[in-house]
């Protein structure tokens, strides 16, 4: 690890200042995975401005019905808290599906979003990255691609850059919600829907999300409908537990009868950024559950998919899994 | 030319290191003021300063749960924070585990005891990290069954294959069967 020098917070504003004092600096929370990418010299920050001490650990009401979750609240803490699980199980069985137990007790909410990828070239010094290093290349899409994305992986100049995918399971469940991101910065607070806050790789593969320099992600807004009838998460990897999803799907669904009145499908492991495609979800609506409809739903979420040699799986392994999710939400089976 | 056996000392200086830090760490419900640098992570000032070697490093990454400590209660990987940041927290290693019994004698943890009866290890070296992490899920309470231990459980890898055996430890405490007559 390179040396770096450590600030403690005592509050937002400072941290914000410090931040904006030291362009170098990171926040750091839970440290799950920046201190990790730390010691592999991946992540080289000059001063760690320690968040642990910031008013941001509360799970609260929002006035219109849905919850808050403060960027400190940890993974475990929100996935076992009684209005997360009662209302939004979807978001509580995506947080339980990833990582460990220890990992779920130190990594923050605010953390889980700003995770970066687990693609073995990027945690690799020796091999060319245009997400570590803009420009040396893209050693995945040629190299052992299992874990790489399949969807979104398209550029303005046509020339892939980077089959990266995000790690996270949380943030799969969280745009199927359709949550809101609030910051703060230099500049001030904003809100940042989920669908925008993560990005794909496009030409500038380097930047995992549409944050500005310098701002903290401060809350997370969860809206009211929590679609906890009708909801599954559905994760797929190498091992049962304690692995990251070689694809995972939230699915959601709002049923009047056997009709679908509302519906959501978010993907995990296949793109950059938690895959959504409402055009498509859209296709369900009155519609009556069943698995034909389902497949085409599947079918046309994989349109444009393109696989790298050893992920090309991913491609019929998706369809099935939204297929099977979908059809857990329905309570088909 | 000639050259100087030694180079006049360079007024210009070195780029310094940032400075050591004070902190102060209580494990084991005794606290201890530590020089540290910011760069050390709470597993080595477990084993390197505080010679607490009872916490173990495998992977250093988070993966393997062999530097598992309780936290306020909650099991951690101990490589994945600094020891800066855990200052005005309660640490407990395996070492502060074992408690005085009914009697006031010196009794190990229940879950210690229950690994020896069970044969819960074969070389030990991940047995620490189980302990410490059995102790942090039966205190979060949310495993029922087997398989909830072997889920919840997950993040502590055993290369010696004592799984079968650990599950057993852990619901011999969790759940105690009245001794058979």
């Amino acid at each position: 690890m390179n040396s770096f020098a450590y600030t403690r917070a005592d509050g937002v504003t400072h941290a914000v200042s410090e931040r904006a004092d030291e362009p170098t600096a990171a926040f750091v929370a839970g440290g799950t995975n920046l201190i990790d990418l730390m010691k592999e010299n991946v992540a080289r920050p000059t001063r760690l401005i320690d968040i642990n001490r910031l008013p941001l650990a509360t799970i609260t009401d929002t006035e219109n019905g849905g919850l808050r979750l403060g960027a400190l609240v940890t993974n475990a803490d929100t996935a076992y808290n009684k209005k997360v699980a009662k209302n939004y199980p979807l978001l509580s069985e995506a947080i339980l599906a990833g990582a460990s137990a220890q990992l779920r007790n130190m990594a923050t909410d605010g953390g889980n979003l700003m995770q970066r990828t687990r693609c073995y070239y990027f945690y690799d010094l020796a091999t060319p990255c245009n997400k570590r290093e803009p420009g040396s290349g893209c050693s995945a899409i040629n190299g052992f691609n299992r874990i790489h994305a399949i969807l979104g992986t398209g550029t303005p100049t046509g020339e892939v850059q980077c089959i990266a995918t995000h790690p996270s399971d949380m943030c799969v469940a969280l745009a199927a919600l359709e949550a809101t991101v609030r910051v703060t910065g230099p500049d001030g607070d904003r809100t940042i829907p989920f669908a925008e806050f993560h990005r794909l790789p496009g030409d500038t593969p380097q930047l995992d999300n549409t944050l500005e320099a310098g701002e903290l992600i401060t809350a997370i807004d969860l809206p009211a409908n929590g679609f906890s009838k009708n909801y599954a998460y559905l994760k797929l990897r190498d091992r049962a537990s304690y692995a990251f999803a070689l694809v995972s799907v939230a699915a959601a669904l709002e049923l009047e009868g056997n009709t679908i009145t509302d519906a959501r499908i978010a993907l995990g492991g296949v793109a950059h950024k938690p895959w959504r495609r409402p055009e498509v979800e859209a296709m369900l609506h009155g519609k009556s559950v069943g698995n034909d409809v389902f497949q085409t739903v599947a079918d046309a979420l994989l349109d444009g998919a393109q696989g790298y040699g050893h992920n090309t799986f991913k491609l019929e392994l998706a369809k099935r899994a939204i297929v099977r999710a979908l059809s857990q939400a329905a309570k088909l089976n | 030319m000639t050259l100087t056996a030694k180079a006049a000392p360079s007024t210009k200086q070195p780029p310094s290191l940032p400075a050591m830090h004070t902190v102060k760490l209580t494990v084991n419900g005794i606290e201890t003021e530590l020089q540290l640098a910011p760069w050390t992570s709470l597993l080595d000032a477990l084993r390197e300063y505080m010679h607490l070697t009872g916490t173990k490093k495998g992977c250093d990454h988070g993966q393997c749960g062999a530097c598992t400590v309780l936290v306020n209660g909650k099991r951690i990987n101990a490589c994945l924070t600094l020891a800066i940041m855990q200052e005005g927290n309660e640490i407990t290693t395996i070492e502060g585990l074992a408690r005085k019994d009914a009697d006031g004698k010196d009794g190990l943890h229940p879950i210690q005891q229950a690994f020896m009866d069970h044969d819960a290890f074969q070389c030990g070296y991940c047995t620490p990290g189980q302990i410490c992490s059995a102790v942090g899920m039966m205190n979060e309470g949310h495993a029922r069954t087997a398989d909830d231990i072997r889920e919840l459980m997950s993040g502590n890898i055993c290369r010696c294959g004592a799984y079968t055996n650990i599950v057993d430890a852990i619901q011999s405490v969790m759940n105690p069967q009245p001794d058979a007559a």
